[in-house]
């Protein structure tokens, strides 16, 4: 990204469009999985609208599918939003005007529209991240909705190869990050955080965990 | 209430609190120069622990290894030839359909 140049609305929605793709395929495979997890058409589409917020989503559908309970599925799900924590940090910098617009905007911060939204001073774009966190919501929200009213249609994600699309959308966002030494440190360590805690807690820990890697930056100030 | 609609709504509340805390928390501060300079390098640190748990992470914790394994090598390898994201993306998903349907 160019720091120097002004980005638009419309750049960020033009650097999301391919993510778009994979947010609306699984944004279907979502509404199929929720419908059949007796979530019924609605509260799922008000969830993608509301939550916007995929793997936690998923958790919470597979949870009450599977007969996990209300306490467990709330909790695999807070848990694994709370990364969300840390990347508000990170990304306050971004917004402006009175506090509800800044918490209005905040709920457009996901993985990835956080991911393009990075300059290359290290700050975070609005617009970038406004743009694209825009598509991915209409996207998302759009495809839960055709999966949960006409699910039938809809393929089994895992057959389509669907899980394994978003670790390879992570590493090309991780790819553009990685620019000097100490961002490679950091994403070294943050993968060895999350290695090492995968086996002994829930999902969700790891990833809150391997965001103190970023402190690998704190070595000198900047 | 049932429990569907009482999970909508708690999750997203708590969703809601958690991704507004840090912008209001740090409304008209600018952090100190080594705390930005940390908070710059959240980004690679948190990426790197999505790929990770993405790409090995089981239904119920733990370790699973599967096709996706062999997807994200398809995606990598698409990267080095630097390919743009929706053909890392697609190659990705492919190999591990591909692989399902082989193995």
């Amino acid at each position: 990204m160019h720091p120097t140049s002004q980005r638009t609305y419309l750049d960020g929605v033009r650097a999301a469009a391919p993510i778009g793709v994979a947010a609306f395929a699984f944004g279907l495979s979502f509404g199929v999985l929720a419908r059949s997890a007796d979530m019924g058409r609605v509260a799922p589409v008000v969830m993608s609208a509301t939550t916007f917020a995929g793997s936690a989503q998923f958790a919470t559908a597979s949870i009450l599918g599977a007969g996990g309970g209300l306490v467990t599925a709330i909790v695999a799900a807070v848990l694994l939003n709370l990364r969300y924590g840390p990347i508000g940090l990170s990304a306050a910098s971004a917004f402006e005007g009175p506090w509800w617009k800044r918490a209005l905007t905040a709920q457009l911060v996901v993985d990835e529209s956080w991911a393009i939204a990075q300059r290359d001073d290290g700050r975070i774009d609005r617009h970038l991240l406004v743009g694209a966190g825009l598509l991915l919501l209409v996207c998302w929200t759009t495809a839960t909705a055709i999966g949960a009213f006409a699910g039938d249609l809809v393929a089994d994600p895992e057959s389509l190869g669907l899980d394994a699309a978003f670790p390879a959308l992570f590493l090309a966002l991780l790819w553009s990050q990685v620019r000097d030494r100490s961002r490679l440190l950091a994403a070294i360590g943050g993968a060895a955080i999350a290695l090492v805690l995968m086996p002994f807690t829930g999902p969700g820990v790891p990833i809150v965990a391997a965001s103190l890697a970023c402190l690998i930056g704190a070595r000198r100030p900047s | 209430m049932n429990a569907v609609w009482i999970s909508v709504i708690v999750v997203g509340l708590a969703t809601v609190a958690i991704k507004a805390a840090g912008p209001l928390l740090l409304a008209s501060h600018t952090p100190p120069p080594r705390a930005q300079a940390a908070l710059e390098h959240l980004a690679p640190a948190v990426l790197a622990a999505l790929v990770v748990t993405q790409a090995l992470g089981g239904d119920n914790g733990g370790f699973t290894i599967d096709a996706r394994l062999a997807g994200l090598a398809a995606g990598a390898a698409a990267l080095l030839l630097r390919a743009p994201l929706l053909v890392v993306i697609t190659a990705a998903a492919v190999t591990a359909a591909v692989v399902r349907l082989v193995a």
